[in-house]
């Protein structure tokens, strides 16, 4: 079976994207694999100005999964156009661009920015991100805001694709979904890491300068099965599930619940070519389940 | 001494033998050596097979030596981790990536000070095992466990080697002052390398920058990826950057990072 998916206007030659944050800008990752045999590559988050991020410790290990408090650390959106961008295979990968602002103008600057950039393949706009103190989540847990920003983004992406990332860390997932459908977003990616915590009781101190971190990894798996699930059932938008996938089988839970197209994140760090050995799992698996076309199975969930 | 086939690769060697030294917490692992070389002061991420998804990180670990036989790597048991791979049989099967980092770049010709802490002593076996001047080396070790937990006796005869032991705050306090005198004296003379805990490279750094010293420290930090993406393992720079360890470093020049996180975790306040 052909392994494509179309997310609108998004094709991608298998469902296996990795996850921002996670695959650094792509380049990093080229002695373990090739980027062209990816679905899509998804770069780290950027904003209009390098930002420095939060202070040390921002990573603390938990039970099948993590805690990040990165805080977004990034080169700026101009200096990845200029040295990383090149260098990435975007003719046979698309490159889709995650991206932060603390204002929704912000937002908009930095869509008119990547919007006429032929090497970028579509924006990612993560209103969720939960270890920075303005923006990220305040526009993810607020659908009028939400709106707002996914209205200005879209009216300065041109053509491209506006893929908004969702927050676990709201009361319903669905209320949130369908506003930034309504605003015009063209597609949907959750979940984003859920807000959690972790302490050392010999030093009395939490084991993340910034206190609270994201969590993720295996853990959050049935809860973003539930919330991609969910969203699925509310919009008619194609929607991109995430949340601890290690496995092919794992792929396939999500796209059984309604998902288009997957991200890889944590499993990345147990080892650097998991997303490409995935793609092969993937294609044996599917072929093992006799699986004949993404159309049929997908959201054929009987419930 | 400079290496040329590094290119890192990522491969599931088999274990080929796991020996204790003075306790259960001292663990030699010996795998099937990788077809790469590689520069002293770079490491390896491993993560057993048997993992799953628990715990979900890799563990970073500099290479100690690398033979024709196998290489290897030494390891404390420190926490969760350590001790799972301390408890590793023959057999079994890792994942592994590397060589990750820089390493340590020094010129044979030129006298070298070694300045190892504890752990810190790993990558050091097998750069004086290769070194082709070892007369050349002065190495001082400091220890809290008995010295038969290290492998100190395998560094060659012709280093003009010491150590010392630190049991007690008295200790510590003359081992620096040892500390002080040997980086003092030997500045001028040649480049120094330390690697082994904060508090210790802490030490080395504040010398090295009054005296002016050529020294160079591999710094440990936690670390998700080893390959520079997950910015976890930062560190901080006196030029006001967080560069990753794992790729700008491990090692890095003593007056180019500064040590802020006992500082910052004594204010930190949530973001939300």
């Amino acid at each position: 079976m052909d392994l494509g998916v179309t997310l609108g206007a998004l094709r991608l030659k298998n469902p296996i994207m990795t996850a921002s944050g996670t695959f650094g800008y792509g380049l990093e990752f080229t002695s373990y694999g090739r980027l062209e045999e990816l679905g899509a590559i998804v770069v780290k988050g950027l904003s209009l100005q390098p930002r420095k991020g939060n202070p040390m410790p921002r990573i603390a290990e938990t039970p099948c999964g993590m805690l990040n408090a990165i805080g977004l650390q990034n080169i700026g959106v101009e200096k990845f156009l200029q040295e990383k961008l090149p260098r990435l295979p975007w003719k046979e990968t698309p490159v889709v661009v995650n991206l932060y602002a603390q204002k929704a103008e912000e937002f908009a600057d930095l869509a008119a920015v990547l919007g006429s950039e032929p090497g970028v393949g579509a924006l990612e706009v993560n209103i969720s991100c939960p270890n920075v103190r303005q923006g990220g989540l305040q526009f993810g847990q607020n659908p009028d805001a939400a709106v707002r920003v996914v209205e200005m983004v879209k009216k300065n992406a041109g053509q491209k694709p506006v893929i908004v990332k969702l927050s676990p860390n709201v009361a319903d997932i669905k209320v949130i979904a369908g506003a930034v459908e309504s605003a015009g977003a063209d597609i949907i990616s959750l979940i984003n890491t859920i807000g959690g915590m972790a302490v050392d009781i010999r030093t009395r101190k939490p084991c993340l300068a910034n206190a609270f971190g994201g969590l993720s990894g295996p853990a959050i798996k049935p809860v973003a099965l539930k919330m991609v699930y969910e969203v699925c059932s509310t919009v008619k938008i194609p929607v991109i599930g995430l949340g601890g996938i290690t496995s092919a089988r794992d792929i396939l839970e999500f796209i059984l619940v309604g998902a288009s197209a997957v991200q890889i994140g944590t499993a990345t760090f147990t080892r650097p070519d998991k997303v490409f050995t995935l793609v092969n799992e993937l294609r044996e698996l599917v072929t093992q389940l006799e699986i004949e076309d993404w159309a049929r199975f997908r959201g054929s969930l009987e419930t | 001494m400079l290496e040329t086939n590094i290119k890192p690769s990522c491969l599931k060697p088999e274990i080929q033998a796991i020996t204790y030294a003075g306790s259960g917490d001292f663990v030699h692992l010996y795998m099937q050596p990788p077809a790469w070389g590689y520069r002293p002061g770079q490491f390896v991420m491993v993560r057993p097979g048997e993992w799953g998804n628990d715990p979900v990180w890799p563990r970073p670990f500099s290479i100690c030596e690398k033979t024709s036989d196998s290489l290897r790597l030494f390891i404390q048991v420190v926490g969760r981790g350590t001790s799972l791979i301390s408890r590793l049989q023959p057999g079994s099967t890792l994942d592994m990536w590397g060589p990750l980092g820089n390493g340590f770049s020094f010129d044979p010709d030129v006298p070298l000070l070694i300045l190892a802490g504890g752990m810190g002593i790993a990558p050091f076996i097998g750069l004086c095992k290769r070194h082709p001047h070892p007369g050349r080396i002065n190495f001082l070790f400091g220890h809290r466990m008995g010295i038969e937990c290290y492998p100190f006796a395998e560094l060659p005869q012709k280093v003009n080697k010491t150590h010392l032991n630190q049991q007690t705050a008295g200790d510590i306090v003359s081992f620096q002052k040892v500390l002080e005198k040997r980086i003092r004296d030997f500045s001028g003379r040649g480049r120094i390398l330390a690697c082994g805990p904060s508090p210790f490279l802490k030490v080395v750094r504040k010398y090295s920058i009054e005296s002016g010293a050529d020294t160079w420290i591999s710094l440990e930090n936690r670390m998700a990826c080893g390959v520079g993406a997950c910015l976890g393992c930062v560190t901080g720079t006196t030029t006001g950057e967080y560069l990753q360890t794992c790729t700008h470093g491990p090692v890095f020049r003593a007056d180019e990072v500064v040590f802020e996180e006992d500082d910052r975790l004594l204010s930190a306040k949530p973001h939300l």
